[in-house]
């Protein structure tokens, strides 16, 4: 099979690249300070010094837009850690120990995917209070019963593979087998797993911080810049459009990129 | 088929109870100590003694000084009786509250549902009988669109377009049932917001199990027998293609009621969803709970019935289990 053109990968990885760079740098390319309010340049239209015009506290909203990237990248970037750290270990143990174990872990699981994944973010911001930090915990809990399902498949299909057989033949105990044998053999689907998961964090980060659940004022975020967008709606229209197009691409550009990463890995396709 | 039914509404109990456990859990993640975040606002400028006698009542009043099993058998207990409590803002009984929002929340899932699946498997087959054609790079790149657009952004620009430019319709609210040709009109924006953004999904799964069966060898005889294409498609493809599809319109229905709770907000519809994120922001917690609870509960509900359906399309479901 030669080398064949995988558009979504190229293009998904090259949104992707362009967020994540832009994300990065937003203190060295922001031209103002995300949070400076300046009363006497309020709802600012479009201009030279302000690109994409000025919020209603006269902030500049290319700035907010950058920085809000900065927040959504943060907040999805630990979740996913979260939702692995957490998730994979727990699918891993069900799938070797079997039994009582597994069916205990598994109907945890089950009752955390009962849940649809908005709604236990919410429940878990209840919880917690609500803001970035315990965004990230929220969103991480919703990717929970997702790694695990993917780490115990794994687990139960290479628990009765030769290598492992024979390492446990030779004496290697339960840990040692799921460290050095099970779970080097997971890691490529779980990274898989996490671009994938990845978008799915972006958009519930972005969904909880317009709703007032996530990243609370002044903090920069592309989801309350919109809610923002939505009471001055009337009067300037086009604050809506950026925050809404950034968080759009980005959903976008991940989902591309997961599509891409599946097609290159599936011969089927 | 009785056989399939049954031990399917029994696998629903343990995960309703698991549901019911962890919502019931969510009370005690609360960093500290939970009644402190249960405080009303104005308790905020009151002295120490006077907060602690106001925590005292109030952990009395929820049972939160009683040990961990009894208040996990009395919440059970209370929702066997379907008590859902109190709200802690409003003091009236929040089964009252709910009834009025579910409804609401209910004609808006089921009206998305009809337009994401209208569009949705509609477009799915035109794209699966022509691929590879413009009409087909069109409509699956729409459908990754509608994918990665986030609900709250789509209904934003609904409502700009068509309630502030063209004022076709309202931009928000819900000043009547959508039985009524007034409260219908409410209803079109928010729903169609939801539906389209299903939509995205199905377009892709329709299209994805179509191609794969449109390869099988029984529509190959199909249609070497000299079938007519249109009957290939609806009676030999389409219905072995909607096996999964069905599946999938489980799971649709749970990010159809996530949407829910955004898309209500972005256009002050009273539903579930509002309710709960105004619950959230007011530290209502009885009222979160149930809410949550109520929604999270119609979901497994709503997939124990995509099964019986998944069933009844596929004989070997029946004889399988």
């Amino acid at each position: 099979m030669g080398p064949r053109r995988n558009l979504p990968l190229a293009i998904g990885g090259a949104i992707v690249a362009a967020i994540t760079l832009l994300a990065l740098l937003a203190p060295w390319l922001a031209p103002y300070d995300p949070t400076a309010v300046n009363p006497g340049g309020r709802l600012a239209p479009p201009s030279a010094a302000h690109p994409l015009g000025t919020d209603a506290l006269g902030r500049d909203v290319w700035t907010r837009v950058l920085h809000g990237g900065r927040v959504g990248l943060v907040v999805g970037v630990v979740a996913v850690v979260i939702g692995a750290g957490i998730g994979a270990p727990l699918g891993l143990v069900a799938g070797q120990f079997g039994g009582w174990v597994d069916l205990a872990l598994m109907r945890l699981v089950d009752g955390l995917m009962a849940f649809p994944a908005l709604l236990l973010a919410i429940l878990t911001v209840a919880a917690l209070g609500p803001g970035h930090i315990q965004a990230m915990g929220a969103i991480g809990v919703v990717l929970v019963p997702v790694f695990a399902r993917v780490a115990r498949g794994q687990a139960l299909r290479l628990r009765d593979q030769e290598f492992t057989i024979a390492a446990r033949a030779l004496g290697a105990t339960d840990a040692r087998i799921l460290g050095r044998h099970i779970l080097p053999n997971t890691l490529g689907l779980l990274w898989i797993q996490a671009t994938v998961a990845f978008s799915g964090a972006v958009l519930t980060e972005a969904s909880l911080s317009y709703l007032g659940l996530g990243a609370q004022p002044p903090t920069p975020s592309w989801g309350w810049m919109l809610q923002e967008a939505r009471e001055v709606l009337f009067v300037a229209p086009w604050l809506g459009i950026w925050p809404g197009v950034a968080i759009a691409a980005a959903v976008l550009g991940w989902n591309l990129l997961g599509d891409g990463i599946r097609d290159r890995l599936d011969p089927r396709r | 088929m009785r056989k399939f039914l049954i031990r399917r509404l029994l696998f629903t109990i343990p995960v309703s109870v698991a549901v019911v456990f962890l919502v019931f859990l969510s009370l005690h993640l609360t960093p500290g100590d939970p009644v402190m975040a249960l405080l009303p606002p104005e308790s905020v400028g009151t002295n120490q003694a006077e907060r602690d006698e106001l925590a005292n009542a109030l952990r009395k009043r929820l049972g939160l000084d009683q040990p961990f099993h009894i208040q996990l058998l009395r919440y059970f207990g209370n929702l066997a009786r379907l008590d859902l409590g109190t709200s802690a803002v409003t003091r009236d009984p929040i089964g009252h509250e709910l009834a009025p929002r579910y409804q609401a929340t209910l004609e808006l899932a089921v009206a998305s549902m009809i337009i994401a699946v209208a569009i949705g498997v509609g477009v799915g087959i035109l794209s699966a009988t022509r691929p590879n054609t413009r009409l087909d790079a069109i409509a699956t790149t729409l459908s990754l669109a509608g994918l990665s657009m986030p609900s709250f952004v789509l209904g934003l620009l609904l409502m700009l377009v068509f309630a502030l430019q063209f004022g076709w319709l309202p931009p928000s609210g819900r000043p009547a049932s959508a039985f009524s040709a007034e409260g219908f009109r409410y209803l079109i924006l928010p729903a169609v917001t939801l539906g389209l953004q299903g939509a995205g999904l199905l377009v892709r799964l329709t299209r994805s199990q179509m191609l794969e069966v449109l390869r099988e060898d029984y529509v190959r005889t199909a249609r070497a027998k000299g079938m007519r294409e249109r009957w290939v498609i609806y009676r030999h493809a389409l219905r072995n293609a909607m096996i999964p599809i069905v599946t999938a319109l489980g799971l649709q229905f749970g990010f159809l009621l996530s949407g829910a709770i955004v898309v209500e907000s972005v256009f002050a519809f009273p539903g579930v969803g509002r309710y709960l994120v105004q619950s959230v922001l007011n530290r209502d917690f009885p009222a979160v709970q149930s809410s949550v609870l109520l929604v999270s509960l119609t979901f497994v509900a709503v997939n124990l019935l995509v099964d019986a359906l998944y069933a009844l399309l596929d004989p070997r479901i029946r004889y399988a289990a």
